[in-house]
């Protein structure tokens, strides 16, 4: 049995021993940090500009081919895209090119389309569609004409064929473009075709006093 | 006792402790240069690429726009960079002999990407996104120069926290209309402040200037 005053001595000791020892658990974590300080500049542990996470496209060499993205399997859908709609997604129609557009073609439909058109198509067909690009004029065979009767004719759902999957030399952009801005741009591609093949007869009357006296 | 010191050796002091001030500022701002120097932002240094790509060429000469092959500038933070066979899509008839081509017809043999060294990096702990600018009127010059008449791509700018804070404070100084983003010709006119400021109210442009927009 440990008298009161005997009793207040040991706990006067033990918080002595108390606090020495949480000197010592400080001290050793201002160690840790600085040893942590000091593997860090050796590049051991987490640099806060340079993440251990992949920008994208960064190279890892982890995969074979030294990319850290997986590349897309062939045949892959876009996500939620309803695979019962041909129309918008392949331009056919049970099996059969399509003929009508998947949607309505609005003014800003047509917009967009030229300004898509201008980006993907221009440099080998022309901005006129003649097939005259930049691209085609430094040697790069034959982009066609889409001022011929024969493309005149064909259906929407051929156009959408040959940007999304290619044709002959021309190459496939249907990883590129998305389904709606191809439509945009075979809109675009149909209002080429009417502008360097329109007659006296497409202009309304009214407008037609504005073309001057050398009508034929 | 005598003189250890001769009268002259106060006037000497005194200049030295004065001294100091300007040395320290000194090397204060000897530092403040070097950080912003083209020798540690690596502005206006052309970067060496495996494949001398030029968009002075493509750009310029053949008029290509940024978005054939960075796709995804408008729709992502990330502008995109464009697959070997992007490069094929002209390619497959364009220079075909031509030795400097050689390791992009080894990648679209072996299926290996090109490994393009990166030009404009931000660290890791900033968030960057492209497709906000772009579609609120900061044109791709703004940032990244004339990149029509770069041989070898190069930083235009400094990439640091004070030249985003320039712009982020106040925008009015350098947003274009929504149709000249993609422009390499286009120049600020006289009255780009008014224009500008016109031009954030109808788009809507705040000033971003919190920490977490770009720390996150
Ligand atoms: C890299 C150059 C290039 C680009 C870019 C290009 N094409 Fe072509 N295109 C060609 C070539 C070459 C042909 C001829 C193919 C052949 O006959 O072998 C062609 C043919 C065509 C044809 C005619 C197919 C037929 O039935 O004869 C259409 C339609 C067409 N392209 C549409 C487009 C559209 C729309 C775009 C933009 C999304 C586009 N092309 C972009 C090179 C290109
Ligand atoms: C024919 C394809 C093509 C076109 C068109 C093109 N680029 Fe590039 N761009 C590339 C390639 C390939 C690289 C990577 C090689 C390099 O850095 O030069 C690149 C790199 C860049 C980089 C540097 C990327 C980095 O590492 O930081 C910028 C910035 C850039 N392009 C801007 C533009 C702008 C702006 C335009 C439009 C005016 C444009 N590009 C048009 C193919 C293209
Ligand atoms: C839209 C067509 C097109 C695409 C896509 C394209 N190029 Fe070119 N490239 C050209 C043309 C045209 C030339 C000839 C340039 C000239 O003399 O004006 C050329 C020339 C070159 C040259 C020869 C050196 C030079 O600059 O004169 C290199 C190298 C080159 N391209 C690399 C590339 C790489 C790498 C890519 C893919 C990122 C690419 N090109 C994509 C059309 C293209
Ligand atoms: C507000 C400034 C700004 C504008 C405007 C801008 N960029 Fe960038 N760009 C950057 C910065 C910053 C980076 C580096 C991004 C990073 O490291 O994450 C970059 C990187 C790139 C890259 C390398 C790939 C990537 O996304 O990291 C390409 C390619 C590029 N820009 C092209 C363009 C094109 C094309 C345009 C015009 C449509 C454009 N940029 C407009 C600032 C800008
Ligand atoms: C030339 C002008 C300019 C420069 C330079 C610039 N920005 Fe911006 N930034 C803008 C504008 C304008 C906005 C759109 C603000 C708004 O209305 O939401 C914006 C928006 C952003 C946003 C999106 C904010 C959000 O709420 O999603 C981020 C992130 C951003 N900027 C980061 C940066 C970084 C990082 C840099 C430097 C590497 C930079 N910006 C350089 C003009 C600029
Ligand atoms: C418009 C975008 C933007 C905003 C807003 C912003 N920063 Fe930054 N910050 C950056 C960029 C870009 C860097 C990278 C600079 C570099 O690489 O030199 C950076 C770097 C830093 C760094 C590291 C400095 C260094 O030299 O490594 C700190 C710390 C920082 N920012 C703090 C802040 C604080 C605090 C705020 C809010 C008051 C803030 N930032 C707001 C874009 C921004």
């Amino acid at each position: 049995m440990l008298r009161r005053d005997q009793r207040r001595a040991t706990s006067d000791e033990q918080r002595g021993k108390d606090s020495f020892s949480f000197f010592i658990l400080c001290s050793s974590f201002v160690l840790v940090a600085f040893l942590v300080a000091a593997c860090n500049s050796s590049g051991s542990l987490q640099i806060m500009g340079e993440q251990p996470r992949y920008d994208p496209y960064e190279a890892s060499n982890f995969y074979a081919n030294g990319m850290s993205a997986r590349p897309v399997i062939s045949d892959t859908v876009t996500f939620m895209q309803p695979l019962t709609n041909t129309l918008l997604y392949e331009g056919t129609v049970d099996g059969e090119l399509a003929t009508t557009f998947p949607f309505a073609i609005t003014d800003a439909v047509m917009q967009r389309g030229q300004q898509r058109y201008n980006i993907y198509c221009a440099p080998c067909h022309g901005a006129l569609g003649n097939g005259q690009g930049v691209v085609a004029q430094r040697g790069f065979c034959c982009p066609a004409n889409f001022h011929s009767d024969r493309l005149r004719a064909a259906p929407v759902g051929h156009f959408f064929d040959v940007v999304t999957y290619g044709f002959g030399r021309m190459p496939s952009y249907g990883q590129v473009i998305p389904a709606r801005d191809r439509w945009a741009i075979i809109a675009y591609v149909r209002a080429l075709q009417l502008s360097q093949h329109a007659t006296l007869d497409d202009v309304p009357p009214d407008q037609k006093n504005k073309l001057g006296n050398t009508t034929p | 006792m005598a003189q250890i010191f001769h009268r002259s050796t106060n006037t000497l002091s005194r200049v030295t402790i004065f001294g100091a001030v300007f040395i320290v500022a000194g090397i204060l701002g000897a530092v403040g240069i070097f950080v912003r120097s083209p020798y540690v932002t690596r502005e206006g240094v052309p970067v060496v690429q495996p494949v001398p790509f030029s968009h002075k060429h493509h750009v310029n000469d053949d008029g290509i726009d940024c978005r054939y092959c960075h796709t995804s500038v408008e729709v992502s933070s990330f502008a995109g960079m464009p697959p070997t066979e992007t490069c094929m899509n002209c390619h497959s008839q364009l220079f075909t002999t031509s030795p400097v081509l050689v390791p992009v017809f080894a990648s679209a043999r072996t299926d290996m990407p090109i490994q393009w060294n990166r030009v404009n990096q931000l660290p890791d702990f900033v968030y960057f996104d492209h497709s906000i600018h772009v579609n609120k009127g900061v044109g791709c010059t703004t940032c990244h120069g004339q990149v029509d008449q770069m041989p070898l791509m190069m930083r235009a700018a400094s990439l640091q926290m004070t030249w985003c804070l320039d712009c982020h404070r106040d925008p009015a100084k350098y947003v274009r209309p929504l149709d000249q983003v993609f422009s390499m010709t286009w120049q600020p006119p006289a009255d780009q402040l008014e224009a500008g400021k016109k031009l954030v109210t109808e788009y809507h442009i705040e000033s971003k200037t919190n920490c977490s927009t770009c720390h996150r």
